[in-house]
């Protein structure tokens, strides 16, 4: 097996140096009865070759050809060579979690770059190393206001991306805290007025999205204002982080959860992600996470090492801030590099080349007679529309014409078979758009 | 001592795996920054051009202070530089305990990034994704055919993740039967995650302790398994690397008061092949595919932490779950007894792919993997207890443990030992874990490891045994021969800086120059 670096000869001498008389010897502390004694059923052993003609074959089966106008959280970016180059380099790739600091400043010191970028984008003070991707980072910030308010209701828009708030639900449910959620104007933007002064002084936190799922952005000021003058903390949830290379930063929330993915991640059918929590330094020992943090040698060199562990599961065990223990260092080192090459001019441009292309297909789409866009608020890369059918029939027909269409929102929001959410980023051609309003005009029409 | 006199102790006759040389100095990406450059440019716009300040009105941004500005030369040399200062498997043998530090295959990143996967949307139609869900399936089959349990979920993205989805099935599937109960019996040997979990899945922890072989004593397991108790969360083998030897029957007394037996896989590189936790009466587990699956461990993730379960706990599986019918795969929501959803979407997928790749390279002989795994960790066991002390002796599985009791006399310890490991060209054993052995030195060496480097490693360590005789100091002051010597962690935590500004950038010019260093520049944005 090419994996293994050892001849039988090699194997009959260590066994021989450990005094056992077969490798069976070895495993006899597990009972005979529970050893198997015929090999497992599993397909293979694969060569190389043979592995990536499987995969092949499975990508041959997926979308390949087809053009997508899914956003809803996953984005289609551009990423350069460059990245992929660095990161599959083995010292990064290959490396453990870097709790032996002094062999491990790559890592320590690109976590360091990751978790101030991310504060830059954010307008936060501090960001944490990651987390595993946007929907757990949400819940784990929303676990984060529990513990600084010591309250134990928490307030969540609709226009949360519905997949974040059902993971959300699923933990909150054991831990005694209770989710409510509350809707939207006609703008598309949450409707903090349906919220009562009451609900909020017994609230830890306010939960928005923006640019939130229907891809409006949110005013944070006034909300921020109310939920402060309540007792309860703000938290942004940003699933699009391109739009901070020109949408004013979320600022006034206390947390903030970012899905990170946008930066050079691929899509890859939803994993692995990268999310994010950035909040103020006065509540840095209720985030969770790891942290990497300036230290110097006994010489004064400057270094970087991990920081503020007394929070993490390893040292505390059931008191800790959270379970969470692996996270996703190499994707964090992936977008550190894409935003590195990217810099403050290539970030606004990408967002400004966003807002132009959606704004473009938004333009396109309007001209058809019979759809409509139904939220009057202020978007970036993605919208709803309104059709004169339903959407899953609409699809299906897009379908044959190599188009993944609009993201049927009935799925999630039921009664709204005629809405679609539609994303349009920096990949996409203008003649993509044009052929996709053409179509949408001919099934409209039929 | 001075370096200088640490380093005439570097030998090649005594430190044979590793000598010095030159690595880079690079200061941090801000501190290169100057406004103007970049490193990325974008096709140009092929719709009408809009000014975002004047389309977004009151939302407009302009500019984010201080981000970095640099040519795409400058990002390579950066972070190759970085790359350098960083220990990997593709340098040499890891011997942390518990973590399983294997050969990540390339063949795996290779596939992992082919179009028509990578560039695959979660949310696109079924009919369109037939060879994701494929993949998902396929590996399920694997790993339900590994642990010999009766279905699987894919979704958590972590060991922990993964332990706290097995909890909240426990929790769902006991409230079925009417009553959650509250506690979740833990031995004092588990890791760190378990107990954290189990908070989170809303029950009280029950430490209990091991007996002086560092097993679960039945007796007195007995009478904490109680009407109260929803499950035992055991790791085997142990932390210890030794097999639990009453398994089976624990399970059994656990199943006669109604209660479940959940195993955390993270030691499962000892027995893929060669058992199967489903036939000796586990009820729900997870696995970790950056451990036994080989998936990279990249600094720090991602992972994916998979839970196999017996039939009785399927009903309660997250959502979505993916089912077949006559070939075609499609992902199903309507799961009404779902705990619900543990991940946006479906999970690590990009890690799931890995792993099946993994998987399908070795196929049934996988327990090849397994054996070699337990000889190198015997090997490497019979080479030291001579000089380390073994505080368990019994037989040990993938990964040895011993106590720092023999070098203490002479007042080093096991992080002293496992930094002076980096000196001879190692990463360190894991150390001070489990907490059932005082100054623990957990090495476990996997199967990726060949009889040279095992005994390089021997040597190392045994060299090192005798420093810690002749030179404690050199000991106790390593690592010697990095580019930072051992941070100051207290200061870091009193006062951290989690982050560069430009004042601190400053500061380190200033002490950069008084080190006769080249000063960074300082950006002028």
């Amino acid at each position: 097996m090419r994996y293994l670096p050892k001849s039988q000869s090699e194997r009959r001498q260590m066994l021989d140096a450990i005094g056992a008389k077969s490798i069976e010897t070895l495993f006899e502390t597990i009972p005979a009865k529970y050893r198997l004694r015929d090999p497992l059923k599993l397909p293979g052993p694969l060569s190389e070759m043979e592995i990536i003609d499987y995969f092949k074959a499975r990508a041959a089966e997926n979308s390949r050809g087809y053009t997508s106008f899914l956003g809803a959280g996953v984005y289609q970016h551009l990423k350069s060579v460059v990245t992929d180059a660095l990161v599959q380099r083995g010292e990064f790739l290959t490396s453990y979690t870097p709790y032996q600091a002094e062999i491990s400043q790559g890592t320590l010191q690109a976590i360091f770059e990751f978790q101030t970028l991310m504060s830059q984008l954010t307008g936060q003070e501090v960001a944490n190393a990651s987390m595993y991707d946007g929907s757990t980072a949400l819940t784990e910030a929303v676990l984060m206001a529990e513990r600084l308010t010591r309250r134990h209701r928490v307030l969540v828009a609709d226009t949360v991306h519905p997949e974040y708030r059902h993971v959300l639900a699923t933990y909150a449910k054991h831990l005694g805290i209770s989710v409510e959620e509350f809707g939207f104007t006609t703008t598309g933007q949450a409707d903090v007025s349906a919220i009562s002064d009451e609900t909020l002084a017994e609230s830890a936190a306010v939960v928005v999205q923006s640019p939130n799922f229907f891809g409006v952005l949110e005013k944070l000021a006034p909300i921020a204002e109310r939920a402060h003058a309540a007792g309860a903390l703000l938290i942004d949830c940003v699933t699009e982080p391109v739009s901070l290379g020109i949408v004013k930063p979320p600022e006034e929330a206390d947390i903030v959860a970012l899905e990170a993915q946008s930066f050079g991640v691929p899509p890859s059918y939803g994993g692995p992600f990268v999310g994010v929590i950035a909040t103020q330094e006065k509540f840095v020992r209720q985030m969770p996470g790891r942290l990497a943090g300036e230290a110097l040698d006994a010489e004064g060199r400057r270094g970087f090492c991990l920081t503020l562990a007394t929070r993490e599961q390893h040292i505390r065990r059931e008191k800790a801030t959270s379970n969470i223990c692996t996270n996703e260092a190499l994707y964090a080192l992936v977008v550190t590099i894409h935003l590195c090459l990217l810099g403050k001019e290539g970030l606004r441009e990408l967002a400004s080349q966003n807002l132009a292309k959606a704004r473009f297909a938004q333009d396109e789409l309007r001209k058809i007679p019979g759809v409509a866009l139904p939220f009057s608020g202020t978007t970036f890369n993605e919208f709803v529309a309104e059709f004169p059918r339903p959407v899953q029939e609409i699809n299906r027909k897009l379908l044959a014409e190599r188009i993944v269409g609009p993201l049927v929102l009935d799925k999630y929001y039921p009664q709204n078979e005629r809405r679609g959410l539609i994303c349009v980023t920096e990949t996409m051609p203008r003649s993509e758009i044009e052929r996709f309003a053409a179509a949408m005009r001919k099934i409209v029409a039929n | 001592m001075n370096e200088n006199d640490a380093f005439t102790e570097m030998d090649p006759l005594t430190i044979k795996k590793a000598r010095r040389h030159i690595s880079q100095n690079e200061g941090l990406i801000f501190e290169k920054s100057l406004p103007g450059k970049r490193g990325m440019e974008l096709p140009p716009l092929d719709v009408p051009s809009i000014d975002p300040a004047k389309t977004l009105g009151e939302f407009a941004r302009h500019g984010i202070t201080d981000f970095p500005e640099v040519s795409e030369i400058e990002v390579i040399r950066h972070f190759t530089r970085l790359s350098t200062w960083n220990y990997a498997i593709d340098l040499g043998m890891y011997p942390l305990g518990s973590c399983t530090m294997k050969y990540n295959p390339r063949v795996n990143e290779f596939v992992a990034r082919l179009e028509g996967l990578a560039t695959e949307h979660p949310l696109q139609p079924d009919e369109v994704s037939q060879g994701c869900l494929r993949v998902i399936h396929d590996l399920q089959k694997c790993l339900l055919e590994i642990t010999g349990m009766d279905a699987a979920t894919l979704e958590p993205v972590a060991g922990a993740q993964g332990e706290l989805t097995g909890l909240l099935l426990i929790r769902s599937y006991l409230e079925s039967k009417g009553n959650p109960r509250e506690k979740v019996l833990i031995p004092d040997s588990a890791h760190g995650t378990n107990p954290a979990s189990v908070v989170i899945a809303g029950y009280e922890v029950q430490n209990i302790k091991s007996n002086e072989r560092g097993q679960i004593d039945i007796a007195h397991f007995r009478e904490f398994v109680t009407d109260e108790v929803a499950a035992l969360m055991i790791t085997n083998p142990s932390t210890l690397g030794v097999y639990e030897e009453n398994i089976a029957e624990i399970a059994e007394i656990l199943h006669a008061r109604g209660a479940l037996l959940y195993m955390d896989g993270a030691n499962m590189n000892a027995l893929a092949g060669v058992t199967r936790p489903g036939d000796f009466g586990v009820d729900v587990m997870h696995l970790n595919l950056h451990k036994t699956f080989s998936t990279p461990h990249g600094g720090g993730g991602p992972g994916a932490g998979p839970v196999t379960v017996k039939k009785i706990l399927e009903p309660f599986l997250p959502v979505p779950v993916v089912k077949e019918t006559n070939g075609r795969f499609a992902l199903d929501y309507d799961r009404p007894k779902s705990i619900g959803r543990v991940r946006a979407y479906c999970g690590n997928f990009g890690v799931l792919l890995r792993a099946l790749a993994y998987t399908l390279a070795y196929g049934p002989r996988i327990r090849q993997a397994t054996e070699d795994a337990v000889l190198n960790a015997n090997y490497i066991r019979k080479h030291l207890e001579d000089l380390y002390d073994l505080p368990y002796n019994l037989p040990s599985m993938h990964e040895v443990v011993f106590s720092d009791a023999r070098q203490r006399k002479h007042g080093v310890n096991t992080m002293d030992i496992a930094k002076r490991l980096i000196d001879y060209g190692f990463h360190p054993y894991t150390t001070a874990f489990p907490l059932i052995v005082p100054g623990a030195l957990m090495i476990e060496p996997t199967e990726s490891e060949s009889k040279e480097e095992c005994d390089l490693f021997i040597d190392a360590m045994r060299s090192i045994a005798a420093e810690a005789e002749t030179n404690p100091e050199i000991v106790k002051t390593a690592p010697h021969a990095t580019r930072v010597g051992r941070l100051d962690e207290v200061a870091a935590a009193r006062k951290p800086i989690l982050r560069w500004r430009p004042r601190q950038n400053q500061d380190a010019q200033k002490a950069a120059a008084s080190r006769g260093e080249q000063a960074p520049v300082v950006p002028t944005a």
